[in-house]
């Protein structure tokens, strides 16, 4: 098992930058996801790391020895592709066993780790059958067998469940946390989903145009996104932003959504943010509230979409000019009808109209 | 075969004409079918025919049929089995050359290098020639007096084609350098489709290149390299042209040279044509071999 720490990672690809200036640390049986949409640089942060990609400058160090001039062989970590990237000339055994035979272990020994991995893959009954042959979910656990095989210092995963379907990544998710939680390799994973992201994370690592935009625990993400990008990237459905003006004092102030529409919240809630300046609200659809009759901090407003989800209902309501999605349960309102509409303001977070970095209270 | 035909639409110019779809087909195939026959069909039953009569093409004389007995002469004849023996060395000499060299030159081929292109056409045109002309300016290259070979090799007055014991090898190098650029393509193709991410998974796996050459690249390109064997076999067998103009040596007479001679130069058109039988048997047998072979190496 080992330590993983990037320093001043660049890449650049002719004249273009994909990585910049990335620096990260992974904790010895951690298990980190980079999360972030294709073309943010997490595929090749992962193949610098595994060595299938040089680094333009930077220093990568597993266990605290430098290896970015290393060949990948060198570097003794493993790869889940998400082709799976299987032998097709070779059985299923023979695939698993490759890594053991390339450094020539003996035929005691291979068939005793494969027929281990095997059994905790539960992957026994196809060891005779070709790549070929296996259904999608079967092939990914071939490959995840074959790379932790040899045990390797850490485990590296490429959208390993990206190409199954909706039922099968769910059920090879469970797997995957299951296998970590069982071996505690460190273990990074690259995905654009952000649910695999949360559910499967020690720590989420969500990046952007080559740039790392916030690396902190999936509840920390969620809950204190550190600027727009992150605030909007994690969450389904997405969090509701928008350009509020804050109007009032100390004690009580309201946030106003333009053509005369606001709602009042404890001025303790905003007295952190620096007067005259562009504002962004961002709120979660769970932290806006819609209720059926007036009360303090919330104002009338009519529905104006409704989607049924099963286990609850997204509502959209208009305020001044900006429609707003609320999580609502299922039968709480129908189209078109009247609604009182608050906020959470516990949950509700602020961001610089400028450059989009989240305005923290201090406290 | 009958649903992979369509119906003619009722309004079309075909279907106007009153054409069917069995006469269209039929267009197209007859003429095909009358070429073979007369060109392939013909020739191959006639010559049957002749292989067991003593039929003589210089003559007028009538065909005499004789049943097996030009089969039984020429497989009791020791010369005869002198000439597939140098002809079975020949092959093997020229194809595991031109293996050797063309996928030697397909690896080198297949990254990137600059001018890949240029390369890759300049490396073909030795098969583009005709094997004729191939053979007589390889003649002067050989030369002892003033070919380049020798002097460049520092070889001095080497006899290449008149010692009886190089000439083989001399006509063999011929056909690698002229052949070799046919296994070179096949080869490069089957490289360029081994996916690139199976090198990845494989050098993740901490495979060496030798490893990995032999266990990844060798398994997948070895159907299509198993082809161009093939190929290279039965036309090997077959090599007249340069071997003929090359060398008159008897260790270089190929059984094609010896088929020649009989039938063109001896007039034993039946003797010729029976033992055109017995060359055709031998390789179709020896394809089999290679087929079987390709399949199991499909199967993998």
């Amino acid at each position: 098992m080992a330590r993983i720490e990037l320093r001043s990672i660049q890449k650049f690809f002719g004249a273009v930058q994909v990585l910049k200036d990335v620096n990260l640390t992974i904790e010895d049986g951690e298990f980190v996801v980079m999360l972030g949409q294709s073309g943010c640089g997490k595929t090749t942060t992962l193949r610098a790391i595994a060595g299938l990609e040089t680094v333009s400058s930077g220093t990568i160090s597993i266990d605290g020895r430098e290896v970015q001039d290393l060949r990948a062989a060198d570097r003794d970590i493993a790869f889940v592709f998400q082709s799976f990237s299987l032998y097709p000339h070779m059985t299923v055994y023979e695939n698993i066993a490759f890594p053991l035979r390339a450094v020539g272990m003996s035929q005691d020994q291979r068939e005793a780790a494969v027929r281990e991995v095997a059994k905790v893959l539960g992957i026994e009954r196809l060891l005779n059958r070709k790549p070929s042959a296996l259904s999608g979910g079967d092939m990914q656990r071939v490959a995840i067998g074959r790379a932790l095989v040899r045990r390797p210092k850490a485990l590296l995963m490429d959208e390993p469940i990206g190409a199954l379907d909706a039922k099968l990544r769910e059920q090879m998710r469970a797997e995957i946390k299951r296998l970590h939680i069982a071996r505690n390799s460190t273990s990074v994973y690259v995905t654009h989903d952000q649910i695999e992201a949360m559910s499967l994370a020690d720590r989420i690592v969500v990046m952007h145009g080559g740039l790392l935009q916030q690396v902190g625990a999936p509840e920390e993400v969620y809950n204190r996104p550190a600027n727009l990008f992150v605030a909007q990237f994690v969450g389904s459905p997405v969090m509701n932003v928008s350009g509020v003006a804050i109007e009032g004092g100390a004690g009580a102030a309201v946030l106003s959504f333009g053509q005369g529409a606001g709602i009042p919240v404890a001025g303790g809630h905003v007295g952190h943010i620096p007067g005259g300046k562009a504002v962004k609200l961002g709120i979660r659809p769970e932290a806006v509230l819609l209720r059926h009759e007036p009360g303090e901090g919330f104002v009338e407003t009519t529905t104006t979409n409704v989607e049924p989800l099963g286990s609850h209902e997204i509502v959209d309501v208009r305020l001044g000019e900006t429609t707003l999605r609320a999580r609502v349960e299922p039968g709480f309102v129908a189209d078109g009808q009247r609604v009182w509409v608050g906020l959470d303001p516990q949950r509700a977070h602020f961001f610089d109209g400028e450059t989009g970095l989240a305005l923290r209270r201090t406290a | 075969m009958a649903d992979v035909m369509t119906r003619l639409e009722p309004n079309t110019r075909a279907a106007a004409r009153g054409l069917s779809d069995l006469s269209i087909r039929n267009l197209f195939i007859i003429p095909t079918i009358a070429f073979l026959i007369v060109f392939n069909v013909f020739p191959l039953l006639y010559s049957l025919y002749t292989a067991f009569t003593d039929y003589r093409a210089s003559t007028s004389a009538p065909a005499n049929w004789i049943g097996l007995a030009n089969f039984r002469d020429l497989l009791s004849d020791p010369f005869i089995w002198r000439n597939f023996t140098i002809t079975a060395k020949y092959v093997i000499i020229s194809v595991t050359g031109q293996v050797l060299v063309g996928f030697g030159l397909a690896m080198l081929l297949n990254r990137p290098i600059p001018l890949k292109g240029l390369i890759t056409t300049l490396l073909l045109l030795p098969m583009m020639l005709s094997p004729a002309v191939v053979g007589l300016f390889w003649k002067l290259l050989y030369d002892p007096s003033f070919g380049i070979i020798n002097y460049f090799l520092g070889l001095g007055k080497f006899e290449w084609l008149a010692d009886p014991q190089v000439a083989l090898y001399a006509v063999a190098i011929v056909d690698i350098w002229m052949w070799s650029p046919f296994v070179m393509l096949l080869s490069l193709a089957g490289l360029s489709a081994v996916p690139k991410h199976l090198y990845e998974a494989a050098e993740i796996d901490r495979a060496g290149p030798f490893y990995t050459f032999f266990r990844i690249t060798l398994p997948l390109v070895a159907p299509i390299l198993m082809i161009a064997i093939i190929f290279r076999t039965m036309e090997a067998f077959k090599t007249f042209d340069h071997a003929y103009i090359l060398s008159t040596q008897p260790t270089t007479e190929l059984i094609a040279i010896r088929l020649y001679k009989m039938a063109f130069l001896e007039w034993q058109t039946g003797m010729s044509s029976a033992f055109a039988y017995i060359v055709l048997i031998v390789v179709v047998a020896i394809t089999n071999i290679y087929v079987k072979y390709l399949n199991k190496a499909k199967a993998r």
